[in-house]
């Protein structure tokens, strides 16, 4: 960020131009921040057990994600590196309260079962990791790419742990019952077939989480680190 | 014999390299070295050490088995039948041929799926991944069945197999390369998924869950029974009981004599001690077993028992600690579960606390947490954990002890 880089500037660059959109399409596969960077783990644990609340989650890192790393890239020069991190807990602070309180207003339900998650989004490592190794050095068109595309590729991996979680530990999707009515057992149970418990459980969202990590890197070989 | 193998191993240049089905000789291996003795032995891998194929110590550990397996067959049937009287208190030795015939129909094909989805797995691991097809699901693919309760359906035991399979084994590479035992994880998997099917008072019976049990048949454990009366309130057929009742009904349902012979309601193949303990002199004798783990395993559980009797609380507490070892999968994991050479400690210090430890949580877990009555699978995973600490630490003793040594030399 030194004055000498910011006179040497490149031509402007379209906001879709291929490198921008590089940035979107990346985090969506090769270099997705749950699956590659391992972020947000923490969040794809607790609200994975149904599809509804994960897709509310994912909106509201969206918002915060995209608005965020906008504001931080404005401000980029701004800030002081020495209390760079301060800032940015600032800016993620304010823009998670707004989307707690507009959840709050609107879905007032699906703001009550995610209750606590919504204000820890503050410490969601890929929001302040975006902020760190992208908007900081960045400007705003780009950042603003960025943002979105790590937000899907947090919206699509926790959304596939919450379908597959929903659907057999539950038995539902989005809600409505997939495999017939469970209490009073015509469908699919009716067979003798039982939802998982081990599914609403914590742990099988990361055992999810693993799998998809194993299938992406048994895919690609270059993702596979060296030991 | 002979001729057989010679016709077998003309065909073998078909599957080497090169040949017309290379593509499938992980699995003509597989069965060749099966059926006939391999003409050499194994080489890599954490768990053997000399100069025997591994899948003959995979068989010695299978006709360790058999015993527990043959008396769960019976005692399987044995339980089926008395449901079908209505007669919790009919006579164990009586009707055998019935009894027999309607165990294997319900362990068998527990034992067929088991193989068959294990095996499946395998196959498929071993041919994408070009090597030949790994030995150790030949044991686990038998504890599987022996740790499933009687009643538990057969599509619960291929889902589970399969996770203990995939998660347990492959992910972590292969046969020898696992963390937790297979058959446990396969267990932990039901109990935790589908425990409606995997605990309670009506699923170690064949067929109490659908006739919807008669009145006074009670198809608990030991270990339900003593969780649910010998807690907080002490209820023995719905009437509030002193302790002394309560143990002195215990005592009387689950005579130690009844327990040790294994005529009490169970997993398929944990009710019979001495039925193990035949399996475990079959393993001591052939080396395969470790005996200072199953030793220190029964002496850990034993004294938490003692303990547990000083410190002393519900009626639970005061249960004697020989029981302890009799009721429940106690024998059978220490046996068999403790002593897998894969997830067990190695070193031979390490191997003593495993033992050790395992034990004290195994006892711990039953008598403190009503939630988990069978305590050993929880602790035998936990210590399965823990071995690789346990070892490192071993080890950097060793290293610090004879440091010593040397500087004063």
């Amino acid at each position: 960020m030194s004055e000498v880089a910011e006179k040497v500037k490149a031509p402007r660059e379209s906001l879709f131009s291929k490198k921008n959109r590089k940035l979107v399409t990346d985090p969506l596969t090769d270099n997705n921040p749950i699956t590659i960077q391992v972020l947000g783990i923490c969040s794809a644990l607790a609200i994975t057990v149904q599809v509804e609340q994960a897709f509310w989650m994912s909106v509201s890192v969206l918002f915060v994600l995209v608005l965020g790393n906008m504001v931080i890239s404005m401000l980029r020069n701004m800030i002081p590196s020495r209390i760079r991190i301060i800032v940015q807990l600032v800016v993620v602070a304010s823009l998670v309260i707004i989307v707690d309180l507009m959840l709050a207003a609107f879905v007032p339900d699906v703001s009550e079962k995610l209750s606590v998650f919504v204000g820890l989004i503050i410490t969601n490592c890929i929001i302040m990791g975006r902020f760190e190794a992208f908007a900081m050095g960045n400007k705003v068109g780009p950042s603003l790419m960025d943002g979105l595309g790590n937000s899907f590729g947090y919206a699509w991996i926790l959304i596939l742990v919450a379908v597959v979680r929903e659907l057999f530990g539950s038995g539902t999707l989005w809600g409505f019952p997939i495999f017939g009515d469970y209490i009073a057992g015509d469908g699919l149970y009716s067979l003798g077939y039982v939802n998982n418990n081990m599914m609403i459980l914590p742990p099988m969202a990361l055992i999810i989480v693993g799998i998809i990590i194993w299938v992406q890197r048994a895919r690609n070989k270059a993702l596979i680190e060296d030991h | 014999m002979k001729f057989l193998e010679k016709i077998v191993h003309k065909q073998e240049p078909k599957f080497a390299k090169g040949g017309k089905f290379e593509k499938w000789n992980p699995v003509f291996e597989s069965f060749m070295t099966l059926a006939f003795t391999p003409h050499h032995t194994t080489k890599k891998g954490s768990h053997i050490r000399d100069g025997v194929d591994l899948k003959r110590t995979m068989v010695t550990v299978i006709f360790a088995m058999v015993p527990a397996l043959l008396f769960g067959i019976y005692n399987a049937g044995h339980w089926d039948y008395a449901v079908e009287m209505g007669d919790r208190d009919i006579a164990f030795w009586a009707d055998q041929g019935t009894k027999i015939w309607r165990g294997l129909m319900i362990v068998l094909p527990m034992i067929i799926v088991s193989y068959g989805v294990g095996l499946t797995i395998e196959f498929i691991f071993a041919l994408r991944r070009g090597h030949a097809l790994h030995e150790g699901f030949l044991v686990s693919g038998m504890l599987i069945p022996l740790v499933m309760p009687a009643d538990v359906p057969l599509w619960m035991v291929g889902v589970a197999t399969a996770f203990a399979v995939i998660i347990g084994k492959e992910i972590f590479g292969g046969t020898g390369m696992n963390i937790l035992n297979i058959a446990l994880t396969a267990r932990a998997f039901l109990f935790f998924a589908y425990p409606t099917s995997m605990s309670g008072d009506k699923v170690w019976m064949s067929g109490l869950e659908e006739t919807g049990g008669i009145d006074g048949f009670s198809g608990a454990t030991a270990l339900g029974d003593a969780a649910s009366f010998m807690t907080d309130k002490m209820t023995v057929a719905g009437t509030e009981v002193t302790s002394d009742i309560a143990i002195s009904t215990f005592e009387n349902n689950y005579s130690l004599m009844d327990s040790m012979i294994g005529m009490i309601p169970g997993s398929i193949g944990e009710t019979s001690f001495i039925a193990i303990m035949i399996g475990a002199a079959i393993l001591l004798f052939t080396g395969v077993g470790s005996l200072r783990i199953m030793a220190s395993f029964f002496l850990g559980g034993w004294l938490m028992g003692v303990v547990l009797n000083a410190v002393g609380g519900n009626p639970y507490f005061d249960l004697g600690a020989e029981y302890h070892l009799m009721i429940g999968g106690f024998a059978f994991g220490a046996v068999f579960m403790a002593t897998d050479p894969v997830t067990a400690a190695q070193t031979n210090v390490g191997k003593l606390i495993y033992g050790f430890l395992g034990g004290v949580v195994a006892i711990l877990i039953r008598v403190l947490n009503p939630a988990y009555p069978e305590g050993v699978m929880l602790a035998i995973l936990f210590m399965n954990v823990m071995a690789p600490i346990i070892d490192h630490y071993v080890v950097q003793a060793n290293v610090k002890r004879r440091m010593k040594r040397l500087k004063t030399a």
